[in-house]
Formats: C-alpha cells, sequence, structure tokens
C-alpha cells in the first residue's frame, strides 16, 4: 500500500470579507485513497475543495498537490496540473450553451485528445457509466438536477483523472441513483486508481465510499481517521455532527442495486 | 445608475452633498472598471498565441455580434441620415450652395454620425448581451467549471468575443455610412430639392480617403471597448440575478462613457495631429 501523500493542505485560512471561514485547516491525502469530507452546511468544504484546485487562493497557508504549492505556481503550470483533476461542482456547473454530449466532451475536444467518431464513441461510454446513455443530444435546461450532477460527474472523468474531487455527489439523488453512484465513485476509484475526494453529508455515502474521514467543524478540520474509527470515537464533533444520523455498519447495504428505504437522510 | 433613487431619496438639505457623493462613487466605480479592463486586456493578448484553436468561436461570435447587430445598424443609420439631411438643409438655407448638402452629410456621416452611432446602438446591444451571458456563466460557477478543466476562459470565452467586435464593428460602420448617406440622398432629392448629380457632385467635393479611413478606425476602436467592457463586467459579476443585472448596466454604461471618451481623444488625435494641416 503506497501512502505518499498526492495532496497535502498546510494550515489553510480563508475568509470573505470579515467573515473567516477557514481557520487553519490541515489535511493531507494519500495517493490512490478516497478521503471523505464531512460537515455541517456552510462550514466551508465547497470552499476547501475550490482551494485544491486552485480556484481560490488562501489568505494564508500553503496547499502541495503531487509537490507543486498550487497557491505559488504560475498559470501554465496550474493548468497543467488541472489536467490531472477532475471536479464535480455542487451545482454541476453543466455550459448551459452546450449538449450533454458537448458538456462531457469539452474537454477532450479543447485540449486536441479527441476527436470525430472516437470522440462521440468516448461520450457514449461515459455517460453509459452513469446511466444516462443516449441523452448526449439533450440540453441542460431540459433533463433533471440529479441528471445534470451524472452528467458533471461524467464530464469530471472525461480525461481519466488522477485526482478527483466531488463536491455532494449524491446530493438529490434518489437512493437508487445515490447507491449507483456511490458504486461509481468506487469503481472508478478502483479502475482509475484515483485519489479522491468526497464532500458528502450523506454518512451511508462516506462508510461505502471512503477509506478515511474527515469532519469539518468551525473552519478546521475536527476529527481525521478511518471509517472504522468514526464508528467507535469519542470525538465531539463528531458525536453532534452523527448525532441525527447512522453510522451504517461495514457490509450493510453493500450490494449493486440494493437499497434500504428507511435509510436516515 | 443609482442616481435617481439617491436624490429622490435624500433629504432637501443633503441634495447636493448626496449627489455628490453619488457621483462620486459611480466614476471611482468607473476607474476600478477600466482598471480591470486593462488588466483583462493584458490577458487577452498573452492568449492570442493560441488563437488558431478558438476559430470556430471567432466565427460564431463574428455572427452574433455583427450580423445580428445589422437590422438594428440599418434602421439607425438610414433615419440618422435622413434627419442630417433634413437639419443641413435648415441650416444652410439661404447662406450655402446646395451643392455643400451633400458635402456636409458625407464628411458627417463618415467621419462622426456612422461610427459613433453604430458603436453606441451596437454597444448597448452587444456589450450587455457580453455582460449577461458572462455574469450568468461566473454565478452559476460555469467559469469555475472552465477553469478547473483548464480551458482558460479569457481564451475561450472572452478572445474570441473581444476580435469579434474589433473586427465587425469597422464592416457595421461601412454599412451604416453608405445607408446614411442613401438615406439623406433620398431625402435631398425627394424633398429638399437638391438633384441627384448635385448631391454627388457635393460629395465629390472634399472627398478625402483618410476621413473614411479614420472614421472605420475609430469604430475598431469603439468595437474593442464594447466587447472588452462587456466581458469585464461579466467576468467581475457577483451574486445572483441582481449581479448579471448590474453587470449588463455597468456594461452598457462603461462602454458608452468610454465610445465618448475615446471619439474625443481620436478626432483630436487623427484630424489634428495625423491627418491635419
Ligand atoms: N465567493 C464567496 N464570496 C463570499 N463568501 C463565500 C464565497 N464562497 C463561500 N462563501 C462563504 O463561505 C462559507 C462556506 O461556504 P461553502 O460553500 O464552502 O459551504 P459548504 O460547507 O460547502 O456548505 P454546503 O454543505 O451547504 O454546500 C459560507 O458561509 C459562504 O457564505
Ligand atoms: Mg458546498
Amino acid at each position: 500500500m503506497e501512502s505518499r501523500a498526492v495532496i497535502r493542505i498546510e494550515d489553510v485560512w480563508k475568509s470573505f470579507g470579515d467573515h473567516q471561514v477557514l481557520r487553519g485547516v490541515t489535511l493531507s491525502v494519500r495517493n490512490a485513497e478516497t478521503l471523505v469530507v464531512l460537515g455541517p452546511s456552510g462550514c466551508g468544504k465547497s470552499v476547501l475543495l475550490k482551494h485544491i484546485i486552485g480556484l481560490m487562493r488562501p489568505d494564508r497557508g500553503s496547499i502541495v498537490v503531487e509537490g507543486k504549492d498550487v497557491t505559488r505556481i504560475s498559470q501554465a503550470e496550474l493548468n497543467k496540473l488541472r489536467m490531472n483533476f477532475g471536479m464535480v461542482f455542487q451545482g454541476a456547473a453543466l455550459f448551459d450553451s452546450m449538449t450533454v454530449g458537448q458538456n462531457v466532451g469539452l474537454p477532450l475536444r479543447e485540449h486536441r485528445l479527441l476527436k470525430g467518431a472516437e470522440l462521440d464513441r468516448l461520450v457514449d461510454e461515459k455517460l453509459e457509466m452513469v446511466g444516462l446513455s443516449g441523452t448526449h443530444h439533450l440540453w441542460p435546461s431540459e433533463i433533471s438536477g440529479g441528471m445534470k450532477k451524472r452528467v458533471a460527474l461524467a464530464r469530471a472523468i472525461a480525461l481519466d483523472p488522477d485526482v478527483i474531487l466531488y463536491d455532494e455527489p449524491t446530493t438529490g439523488l434518489d437512493p437508487v441513483m445515490a447507491e449507483q453512484i456511490n458504486w461509481l465513485i468506487r469503481d472508478t476509484q478502483h479502475k482509475l486508481n484515483a485519489t479522491s475526494i468526497v464532500v458528502t453529508h450523506d454518512l451511508h455515502s462516506a462508510c461505502f465510499t471512503g477509506d478515511r474521514v474527515a469532519l469539518m467543524d468551525d473552519g478546521k478540520i475536527a476529527f481525521e481517521g478511518t471509517t472504522d474509527e468514526l464508528r467507535t470515537t469519542e470525538n465531539e464533533a463528531v458525536q453532534n455532527f452523527v448525532a441525527r444520523g447512522h453510522i451504517p455498519l461495514p457490509g450493510e447495504s453493500r450490494k449493486r442495486g440494493e437499497c434500504d428505504l428507511d435509510e436516515p437522510f | 445608475m443609482r442616481n435617481s433613487s439617491a436624490i429622490a431619496h435624500a433629504k432637501p438639505r443633503g441634495l447636493l452633498g448626496g449627489s455628490f457623493s453619488t457621483v462620486g462613487r459611480g466614476a471611482l466605480d468607473l476607474i476600478t472598471e477600466i482598471g480591470a479592463a486593462g488588466l483583462l486586456l493584458w490577458r487577452i493578448l498573452l492568449a492570442m498565441r493560441k488563437l488558431p484553436r478558438s476559430m470556430p468561436l471567432l466565427i460564431e461570435q463574428m455572427r452574433r455580434i455583427g450580423v445580428e447587430s445589422l437590422p438594428l445598424v440599418m434602421i439607425t443609420s438610414i433615419f440618422t441620415g435622413a434627419v442630417t439631411a433634413v437639419q443641413a438643409a435648415y441650416q444652410l438655407k439661404e447662406f450655402v450652395p446646395k451643392i455643400y448638402l451633400g458635402t456636409a452629410i458625407y464628411k458627417s456621416v463618415v467621419i462622426e454620425l456612422g461610427p459613433v452611432l453604430t458603436a453606441l446602438v451596437v454597444g448597448g446591444r452587444v456589450s450587455a448581451s457580453i455582460a449577461a451571458e458572462l455574469g450568468t456563466m461566473r454565478v452559476t460557477e460555469q467559469i469555475d467549471a472552465m477553469d478547473a478543466m483548464a480551458i482558460e476562459p479569457v481564451r475561450y470565452l472572452v478572445m474570441p468575443r473581444m476580435l469579434a467586435g474589433l473586427i465587425m464593428l469597422p464592416i457595421l460602420t461601412v454599412f451604416a455610412d453608405v445607408l446614411a448617406i442613401g438615406g439623406g440622398f433620398v431625402v435631398a432629392n425627394l424633398s429638399l430639392d437638391v438633384s441627384p448629380k448635385t448631391f454627388i457632385a457635393g460629395m465629390k467635393l472634399f472627398f478625402f480617403a483618410h476621413d473614411v479611413l479614420g472614421g472605420l478606425f475609430k469604430a475598431f476602436v469603439f468595437g474593442g471597448i464594447i466587447a472588452l467592457m462587456g466581458c469585464t463586467a461579466g467576468l467581475r459579476t457577483v451574486g445572483g440575478a441582481v449581479g448579471v443585472g448590474r453587470a449588463a448596466t455597468r456594461a452598457v454604461v462603461a462602454s458608452c462613457v468610454l465610445i465618448l471618451v475615446s471619439d474625443y481623444v481620436l478626432a483630436t488625435l487623427l484630424f489634428k495631429v495625423i491627418f491635419g494641416e
């Protein structure tokens, strides 16, 4: 097992005006692991993800990705790094002037990796992976919120990235679809041997997809550990966060297609 | 932008002070906007190396900025020419021979009215639409998404619009010049009793190629201003639908002000310094 840290976030601070959002976040993500980030709404999870991919600059601190500090490197280097990244935005962020197929194919087309029939075939393949085959001609305004989320996911994995950032990939999906996406995250992880960060509110999804879990609270990492440690920890922030939830046991509801309608959430 | 409401709500004693500070804030916003536009211009220049890759995008923008503005430009310029003829005839009557009507119309259209009016009407239409489009993309994180996949928004979105503005405004101005002079010509003929022969003789009387070139150069600059201010306002959008609306307003205000200011600067530069006797 490799345990080299691919992403090392060190003492990152960020404020918007006088609203201090991140207050010294320190977190490492190891090679080929899936780290789940939990935390109450508005605690800065999305902001943290945007820092990792260089869309926001911290007020203080450093974020080292594959040996390079994204807060210091040039635009060209950042773009090179981003070629190895995929990101699913919380709001999907599909380009509404393009069809579903064009959305998924855009990174491949723009970076001149594929074109013509080959591109179409890959787009269809990625859409099939998220359960949306035959939708490539639809416009984002014609599909549901959950479908948008899945198109965003297909787009994020189009370049077969080494690092994938998922911002609430299963929020707004029905339990069956959520389960399918959880599987997809795990499959992608295994197939691409990718390093992933999954931001979620869904404890079931967290335990199913994650190797390790971090809990954000008050702009800091309040807990970091394996999913097993999450179940047994006495940590107060974890206790507060999961008080209303239910941490699934290993093996629970892990078969493809199976879903538990009594699931809290 | 905010003048009317600020004045409407101000107490009588604070009226003048209030409007001064509103004007001050407006000017400061405009200066900030122009500074941001300058930075963006630099980034556009850097992105120019990747122009070949953006050709299809450029053609699409040329269609949207140029071709789709044509009906508006046609109507504006025909009537501008017509009204210029009527007004010029009224002013010149009894002092100046009829032959100079053609001269007056041709000169005023080619040097001033064609480029400036085209820029103002196209600016209102195009800069607002660019700002609203990019602004919506900004607030829905589409621009972040593009950045995240290593596609530079400046190359993909801004540069094609900028080049399309620079290319299409002179072309639209040629249409406007021809139609405005045509409008003046028809009115002169039908209701002002100036024969076609006299009108054309008047146009030829002081025809200088550099009048036309100067006018088209101004249109070129105005085209850049329209696209640049639209993109700047769009990319700087914050907030939701209200923010997008503000961005569109900022774009129109900034492009109109800059068109008129640069018109003065260019007129001085071109017709006094460069072409001047
Ligand atoms: N661009 C921005 N400008 C100003 N404030 C921002 C900006 N982005 C985020 N914030 C603030 O930062 C805080 C954290 O936002 P963030 O979107 O990261 O929350 P989150 O943890 O992802 O929440 P959720 O689970 O609801 O998605 C919020 O209070 C928000 O108001
Ligand atoms: Mg979020």
